[in-house]
């Protein structure tokens, strides 16, 4: 049993204009065993919270804790939260030239267990784990993420969750672009990922579609740098019937991020 | 005597005539356009051109079907390569006391590289080299010259590539770091013959190779890649110069460095000329170069002179920089400690251009001297991981 602690979190980032904040105050836990949908209007901060999680340099954590387990996330670096345990499927994933997918998942197995995965089951494993997600196995020899397709490039995120398989995931816009087939490959690698029982997921999503493949245990829907409102499953079918407006002009004191004032 | 391909009189300030009298060269002051990157003071002499005996140690595997002789300068001459276009090429014809040829005839195709490895035995051996490659037409071939040890070196390379022959040269440049070596190596690519190069500059205190393409007819490609990766106070100087003078050829030069350590310095000058025969023609010209530390100093123009527009296309880019925060931040977001995930962009940086040479044992040697690069670097330390 563990706990992914997010308390009060304020963030901000440096524009051309000084400083401006995008996470205004948000209160967050998530167990292992619990999968929490991420929702909200374009803009509202919803992957600002996943990239400063996972410790992106430009975003800048001006109050406010994230702990594991009690200890704090926000002292370490990138590479060392991932050890502990975070895991950050991106949106745009990079692209690595020269780095095969083969290299590059062995390389990160090796720094998440503390050595090296011996060759013989490693290689099924990496085969399995790209047979689940419907893809070649000469994906394998293939620079990370150069010259793939959007659904590829997703499909990579969730192969190198289920390798890597870390105690929580943060899933950022993971659906966005992907086709009906691509969605339900993504989809059925994360319920995979939670049947285990003791993982935890956060699944930032603008759409209810992925909701349909991925029942979460609680919505949470953010705007304006804040939870608004949260609820059970049945929030998302609601946000389906009724759109954002409704918090958005709730929030007409809030400024959606990255937007002016008088949107 | 002068070069056919530059009495056709392209005015170029980046490519003073060819010729084999070493009083057309005249000894740089170190203003002249070509010379101004260079630290003269570290050639050691070769300018002065005093005359040497000395030579490298040649080892030389080379499978049957090829031809390696002993010929005279002038017969060298008379092979109608590519003239010295500066005074160290010029010296190291006059100076070398012959040539060594390296034939490989009609139609012969090759089943496996020719590698000649050259050693030097101190800093202080002076030599003076020329050689010349013919590939006869049709045939296919692979030499590697791979450079080791340590010399006061300067060479003429004349490669004359006939029609419809395939070439790939790959020259390594290995040396310790206290080598010179200074010269040319000067391509002519015969009709519709494909040639490749490759060149790795990773050791030697000062190497500044010129490297010129000419074409003899239609239809001739090259592709041109190389790598270099300078450590403090190496300064690794590289002028490459594609003389499209004939219809349908294409070029694509790809040259990729490294830097690290205070006084690391590069030079990367590209020059691609479109003469007006040259309808017709595709050329791209790139060069990267990734600042790993403070201190160095990255000298990067592409220039190109085009005579007519009636080609398929014309372009360069020349980008240098530091570590792309992005890629660090997804290797590092997967638990690569940062290091490590510096080390793997570098290695992929080279790796992507390495594996397009196509002989795999000289590729994992190239390989393994990048990662003894990066070891040296502070914070890069070697990782058991790399390879797969």
């Amino acid at each position: 049993m563990a706990t992914l602690d997010i308390r009060d979190l304020h963030v901000s980032v440096q524009t051309e204009d000084g400083a401006k904040e995008i996470l205004r105050g948000v209160d967050l836990t998530v167990r292992s065993g619990e999968t929490h949908a991420i929702m909200g209007p374009n803009g509202s901060g919803k992957s600002t919270l996943a990239y400063s999680v996972a410790g992106h340099p430009k975003y800048q954590v001006t109050s406010g804790s994230v702990t594991l387990d009690g200890v704090d996330v926000l002292d370490m670096t990138v590479d060392e939260r991932a050890r502990a345990g975070l895991f950050l499927a991106m949106q745009y994933p990079v692209e690595v030239p020269g780095v095969s997918v083969s290299n590059f998942l062995r390389t990160a197995k090796t720094a998440i267990d503390g050595e090296a995965p011996k060759l013989r089951t490693w290689i099924k494993d990496v085969n399995t784990a790209l047979d689940k997600m419907s893809m070649d196995r000469d994906f394998a020899q293939r620079n990370v993420n150069e010259g793939f397709s959007g659904g590829e490039k997703k499909r990579n995120e969730i192969m190198q969750l289920e390798l890597l398989n870390p105690r929580f995931a943060i899933l950022d816009e993971t659906d966005s672009g992907l086709d009906i087939d691509a969605l339900r490959v993504v989809s059925e690698g994360v319920n995979r990922f939670s049947a285990q029982g003791d993982r935890g997921v956060l699944l930032i999503t603008h759409y209810t579609r992925i909701l349909r493949y991925i029942t979460p245990d609680y919505v949470h829907v953010f705007v304006a740098g804040r939870i608004a409102e949260q609820g059970g499953a049945e929030l998302a079918e609601r946000l389906e019937a009724e759109g954002y407006d409704r918090y958005v002009r709730a929030g007409s004191g809030a400024v959606a991020v990255g937007e002016p004032a008088s949107s | 005597m002068t070069s056919p391909a530059l009495s056709g009189g392209i005015a170029s300030h980046l490519h003073p005539g060819a010729s084999y009298d070493v009083a057309h060269h005249p000894t740089p002051s170190g203003r002249e356009e070509v010379w101004r990157f260079t630290p003269l003071k570290r050639l050691r002499g070769l300018l002065e051109g005093s005359p040497s005996a000395d030579d490298l140690d040649w080892d030389v595997q080379a499978p049957d079907g090829v031809r390696i002789s002993q010929i005279s300068t002038a017969d060298a001459i008379d092979l109608g390569g590519p003239a010295p276009v500066d005074r160290l090429a010029a010296l190291s014809v006059a100076n070398s006391g012959g040539a060594v040829r390296l034939h490989v005839p009609d139609g012969t195709e090759l089943d496996a590289p020719v590698r000649i490895r050259l050693r030097g035995a101190t800093p202080e051996q002076l030599v003076w080299d020329h050689l010349v490659v013919t590939i006869g037409r049709s045939a296919q071939a692979t030499v590697v010259l791979e450079y080791e040890g340590s010399a006061t070196y300067s060479a003429m390379v004349q490669v004359l590539v006939g029609d419809g022959a395939q070439l790939q040269l790959a020259r390594l440049q290995l040396w310790d770091d206290d080598a010179v070596h200074t010269g040319h190596v000067g391509l002519r690519i015969g009709r519709d013959a494909r040639v490749r190069t490759f060149s790795a500059s990773l050791g030697g205190d000062l190497v500044r190779l010129v490297e010129t393409t000419e074409y003899d007819g239609p239809g001739g490609q090259l592709e041109q890649l190389g790598l270099y990766f300078a450590d403090a106070g190496q300064h690794l100087e590289h002028r490459l110069f594609v003389d499209h003078n004939a219809p349908h050829t294409r070029s694509n030069v790809d040259y990729r460095g490294a830097l690290q350590g205070l006084g690391a310095h590069t030079v990367w000058i590209g020059d691609v000329v479109i003469r007006k025969v040259a309808e017709g023609i595709e050329t791209y010209e790139s060069n990267r170069n990734l600042v790993l530390t403070d201190g160095c100093r990255a000298d990067s123009v592409p220039n190109l002179e085009i005579e007519t527009g009636e080609i398929i296309g014309a372009g360069h880019a020349s980008t240098t920089g530091r570590f792309d925060d992005l890629q660090l931040f997804y290797l590092q977001s997967r638990g690569i400690p940062v290091d490590e995930a510096r080390r793997l962009v570098v290695h992929g940086f080279f790796a992507d251009i390495v594996r397009r040479l196509g002989v795999p044992e000289i590729e994992t040697r190239l390989m393994a001297a990048v990662e003894d690069e990066l070891v040296r670097s502070v914070g890069l330390p070697p990782a058991s991981a790399v390879g797969a």
